[in-house]
């Protein structure tokens, strides 16, 4: 499985997410590889999944990748919500 | 690198804009020549570009650019606001702390955010930011972690 985190740069706010998508997976044994990414070279690599936030998944809208939307990038709880709504194990 | 040292820590400065906010913060890594005034434009244009989606958390936005924007050293700096001001995400705003991210290609980057995630996934040490009334009481949170 492979999942992209992803924000306008790559360099910060996706790292972060890339930090805590990848304990929320661990916590639920889940194995990934998972990459922090920016928005314009995100939209020409494949995935299984885009984790980013609500402003810029309007923009992954076309991707064929599952996008997930997270809000808090710090609450690991919420990540790992949205990681049960939406990858089927 | 450096993180959140007394000189990169600013309490309860008045902005009327998130463009004042990120100004603001970005300031503090200029004095201290970790950035050169040039990433505070970058920062900026990329709020203006790409919108509010380092507003990552309730209250908490990260303003950054890339490293060849101009960071001398990996680096952040906090500025808590007077007001909170609306920087235009829907989930997250209002926004009363900046912490500006001289983001840096360098090894030291990885440490730099693993120190910010380690502060900031902790819900009672951004309940602290609110009432801190010194940068002592900030460095005794930082020290926990």
């Amino acid at each position: 499985m492979k999942i992209l985190c992803v924000c306008g740069l790559g360099q910060g706010t996706s790292l972060i997410l890339k930090m805590n998508v990848e304990e929320a997976l661990n916590e639920k044994n889940i194995m990934a590889d998972v990459e922090h990414i920016d928005l314009s070279s995100a939209t020409s690599m494949s995935a299984d999944y885009i984790i980013t936030s609500n402003e810029l998944a309007e923009s992954l809208q076309d991707q064929p990748a599952k996008v997930i939307v997270v809000n808090n990038y710090f609450d690991v709880e919420e990540i790992k919500s949205a990681i049960d709504a939406n990858i089927a194990q | 690198m450096k993180f959140l040292e007394q000189n990169l820590v600013a309490l309860d400065l008045p902005a009327a804009t998130p463009e004042e906010g990120i100004r603001a913060a970005g300031a503090l890594l200029v004095d201290e020549n970790l950035i050169e005034p040039r990433y505070v434009d970058a920062m900026v244009e990329s709020y203006q570009k790409n919108g509010p989606y380092f507003v990552l958390a309730p209250q908490i936005a990260m303003p950054h650019a890339r490293p060849e924007d101009g960071v001398k050293e990996a680096s952040v700096s906090f500025v808590r606001l007077k007001d909170s001001i609306e920087f235009g995400s829907e989930t997250n705003d209002p926004v009363r702390f900046i912490f500006a991210l001289g983001a840096s290609s360098s090894e030291e980057h990885l440490l730099v955010m693993k120190k910010i995630v380690a502060l900031l996934s902790k819900p009672e040490n951004v309940e602290k930011l609110k009432e801190l009334s010194s940068y002592e009481e900030l460095q005794q949170i930082i020290g926990r972690n």
